[in-house]
């Protein structure tokens, strides 16, 4: 299932005859995106990679103040949409609707997914590594490029890439700041012409380019596994003493935690308090939250049901067909929303049709969305679970049924719990799928902030937006744990 | 408490044959260690014998009553088997006592039980509400027996269940299992690689070679009489020398040996003298001699490596153990006698 909306648009690609094709890829509009979407690409990679790298080593190595306190700072940009960051850079000035304050805006919403990673590789390192080499003479410099980098090459390119999917499946953002990618512009011919072959040839380029980074994000996922096997270091490194660049890293990270959370916070306040459009319809905003939730908690349940035998396979019995179903799930993570839902679409109105925008469509598209999320919780938890506790369990009685329930079930509760938590998450703050796909007449918080906002009722769009960031903060503290897990010990 | 008989039992894993014919009868109520080095079959015939696996051949019996055999096997949740794998394998989201009691029946679960075997594993009784997490390793490995006793089991299967512990603990937990094993009068199956182990806890050890049982004798028995050079290294140092046997004696290159009077006549064999045998003594005439080529010290004890001029050929090297206290110097010239019988082997 989840490879129907890769499948369909390849199909759809091949049905065209190669000379319609040829038509609709070479022209001028096509090569103006493709110039946008590469440029946004390697502009915010590269950003993010920079911004992302900094942070890390300055929170980790250095002896800056109030570490935890940062690490919390820097992680929380996840928590705010990125079309609700959009929305507060564009209430407040207009010159951001350009490449470069595109490329600023998107690098400030997605650089923690490389600070992230970098603070777990850079915390897990051996520093009996980096003790050898300033023993044999090397400078701090030298040692951060030969000794570190190499170590957390596999953490950052990660993250990168992970940027970079991020980049090319985001709508909302980028449609706000007037920024036409394949994404906007697949939006755009969908709007104009329900299932259009503009739209989905478009949705073809931009699959490839997911492929491609999925690609490679899969070969460094390997690498990351294999490095961090055993590599818990007992002991944490002395951090640096920055001395006299002191004020300045502060200086600098205040900065950054100004501009990715400081400014769309304090833009949101400012329309929540003076917006003349600003009303609170409570009964308007409780029927959004609730719909949101209750599509929320449906998809939860979806992914985690389907994401279970997954997992189990994956870790219990490793196989060739194990292999290729866990790829599948991921191969479709990597599809933007646009994509899934496009094909969703298509495949319901051609086969299905009764399934077409109703709820369980719209369920599906979040299940095969963020089915990934559930899945890699899942699996984490079930290696905790170790096969030799159920031999145990039967040793001492229990037949494999009951085994499961009373051993692998309460370890592995958790990880279930906190998968089912990230697609809830995930959810209830997606945009773009549930744009496509749901049922007339539905509105969430989403969807309903979309629509003040794209219709410049800023004041509107302000309480749903304090919602979202509300709805995304558990989440967020969720993931900088894990990576910073260690200090709560 | 049963009596375990494994007979003919084979496994092979694809192409690799891991046990080829393994025999063995552990008495009601005894200790058996199986040693061996690491890849000899000895894991993988306690997982047969736990259920976890089924044997390609052979039949495993408790009692007379065939438990694994062809076209029949007992799944492991009614074998009444306890298995204490290599870490303890507590279950970490339970407590000491969950732990414990989680092979009993719910009705069976109760404080008495628990009491008694807190006691048995000598475990004070204030663990009870620790998590596995929180206790040191000696622990977690007599928790992880007193919850494979609790149920009552047949026979326990120890699968090397003190090589995760530090040295100085090892000892003092192995006491204390084979002390609670004898309490409980369990059959148990101790598996293991390190022969103090083997022969300090067990009532009887089989040595494990190569997916075969090549001996199983009391300790005592196994150390004196070995069947062949490669079982009498597995369980402590030996030197190997070709000797001449008749009337009673070996000839060798250290000199007349004696040899508990048998069935060897006149004929070219192999003695084994250990090195606690060989004493270094003043050099004097007429007595053999030997240089000591190197001395390794271990504290209460040191091993000399002598070389002794042996006929006509090169010079052979011998290995004895000597106090700690009495060390002779590198190059210095010493005698040597042997003491006691030494073994012969064929």
């Amino acid at each position: 299932m989840a490879l129907l909306p890769l499948g369909y648009v390849l199909w759809y690609a091949a049905s065209l005859g190669p000379g319609e094709l040829q038509d609709l890829l070479i022209r001028p509009r096509i090569g103006e995106l493709l110039a946008n979407t590469l440029g946004l690409l390697v502009g915010v990679m590269a950003a993010s990679v920079a911004l992302g790298t900094a942070c890390a080593w300055l929170v980790e190595r250095t002896d800056v103040p109030f570490k935890s306190m940062w690490h919390v700072l820097f992680a929380a940009p996840l928590a705010v949409p990125a079309f609700v960051n959009s929305y507060g850079w564009v209430s407040l000035t207009h010159s951001v609707q350009s490449y470069l304050g595109a490329v600023l805006i998107v690098t400030l919403s997605y650089f923690p997914l490389v600070y992230l990673p970098m603070v777990a590789a850079l915390r897990g390192l051996d520093p009996a590594h980096e003790e050898v080499a300033y023993s044999l003479g090397r400078s701090r410099l030298s040692v951060f490029r030969s000794v570190v980098l190499p170590g957390a090459r596999p953490a950052l390119l990660g993250g990168a890439l992970l940027v970079g999917l991020h980049v090319l499946a985001e709508f909302g953002a980028l449609q706000m700041l007037r920024f036409p990618t394949f994404t906007t512009a697949i939006y755009d011919h969908y709007r104009s012409a329900f299932n259009s072959a503009p739209a989905n040839v478009l949705a073809c380029v931009l699959v490839l380019g997911c492929l491609v980074l999925l690609m490679a994000e899969l070969r460094m996922r390997g690498e990351i596994a294999l490095w961090r096997v055993g590599r818990g270091s007992a002991r944490p490194i002395e951090p640096m003493t920055l001395g006299r660049a002191k004020p300045l890293a502060l200086a600098g990270m205040s900065a950054v935690v100004v501009v990715a959370l400081g400014v769309p916070l304090a833009s949101l306040t400012r329309w929540l308090v003076v917006g003349s459009s600003t009303a609170f319809p409570v009964g308007e905003l409780a029927a959004a939250a609730a719909t949101t939730l209750g599509l929320a908690l449906g998809a939860a349940l979806l992914a985690t049901a389907m994401a279970l035998p997954v997992a189990w396979l994956a870790v219990r019995h490793r196989g060739v067909l194990a292999n290729v179903i866990e790829r599948c799930t991921f191969a479709a993570h990597a599809l933007p929303g646009i994509v899934v839902a496009l094909a969703l679409v298509a495949i319901s109105i051609r086969t299905v049709r009764p399934l077409y925008q109703t709820l369980p469509l719209l369920l599906i598209g979040y299940a095969i969305l963020f089915l990934p999320r559930a899945l890699v919780s899942i699996r984490g938890s079930l290696s905790q679970a170790p096969p030799l506790l159920d031999d145990v369990a039967r040793s001492l009685g229990s037949g494999r049924i009951k085994a499961f329930w009373r051993v692998t079930m309460p370890l592995i509760g958790p990880g279930v719990g906190a998968g089912a938590a990230l697609v809830f998450l995930a959810v209830s703050t997606e945009l773009t799928a549930t744009l496509l796909l749901a049922p007339l007449g539905t509105s969430t918080l989403a969807t309903e902030f979309w629509s003040d906002s794209s219709s410049v009722r800023y004041g509107a769009a302000a309480p749903y937006a304090l919602l979202l960031i509300l709805i995304s903060m558990p989440a967020t503290y969720l993931l900088s744990r894990q990576t910073r897990g260690s200090d709560t010990r | 408490m049963s009596q375990v008989t494994l007979a003919g039992i084979r496994k092979s894993f694809g192409a690799r044959s891991v046990l080829k014919g393994c025999d063995l009868n552990v008495a009601n109520g005894e200790i058996m260690a199986v040693l061996g080095p690491s890849g000899c079959g000895k894991t993988t015939m306690l997982r047969i014998v736990a259920g976890f696996l089924d044997p390609d051949a052979g039949t495993l019996s408790f009692d007379g009553t065939t438990v694994a055999g062809p076209r029949q096997s007992v799944s492991p949740q009614r074998r009444q088997v306890g298995y204490v794998p290599q870490e303890g394998a507590l279950f970490p989201h339970l407590n000491v006592r969950a732990n414990i009691l989680f092979g009993l029946p719910r009705k069976e679960r109760t404080e008495s039980r628990f009491r008694e075997m807190l006691d048995l594993a000598d475990l004070s009784p204030d663990v009870g509400s620790a998590y596995p997490h929180e206790l040191s390793g000696g622990q977690q490995q007599r928790v992880a027996l007193a919850r494979a006793l609790a149920p009552r089991p047949r026979v326990v299967l120890l699968d090397e269940p003190f090589s995760s512990l530090d040295a100085s603990l090892r000892v003092s937990t192995g006491r204390a299992v084979a002390r609670v094993l004898r309490a409980a009068g369990t059959t148990a199956i101790l598996v293991t690689h390190d022969q103090g182990e083997a022969l300090s806890l067990a009532d009887r050890v089989a040595v494990m070679r190569d997916g075969r049982i090549v001996q199983v004798s009391e300790p005592v028995e196994l150390y004196r009489r070995p069947v062949d050079v490669e079982v009498a290294t597995s369980v402590g140092g030996v030197v190997a020398l070709p000797a001449l046997v008749g009337g009673g004696c070996a000839r060798c290159v250290l000199g007349e040996l004696q040899v508990k009077a048998g069935s060897h006549h006149d004929s070219a064999v192999t003695v084994l003298v250990r090195p606690e045998q060989i004493r270094l003594v003043e050099a004097a005439p007429g007595r053999l001699e030997a240089q000591v080529a190197a001395v390794d010290f271990f504290g209460p004890y040191a091993t000399v490596r002598l070389r002794v001029r042996a006929g006509a050929g090169d010079d052979i090297e011998v290995v004895a153990r000597v106090p700690g206290n009495e060390l002779p110097q590198v190059g210095e010239l010493v005698g040597v006698c042997v003491d006691g019988c030494v073994e012969v082997s064929t």
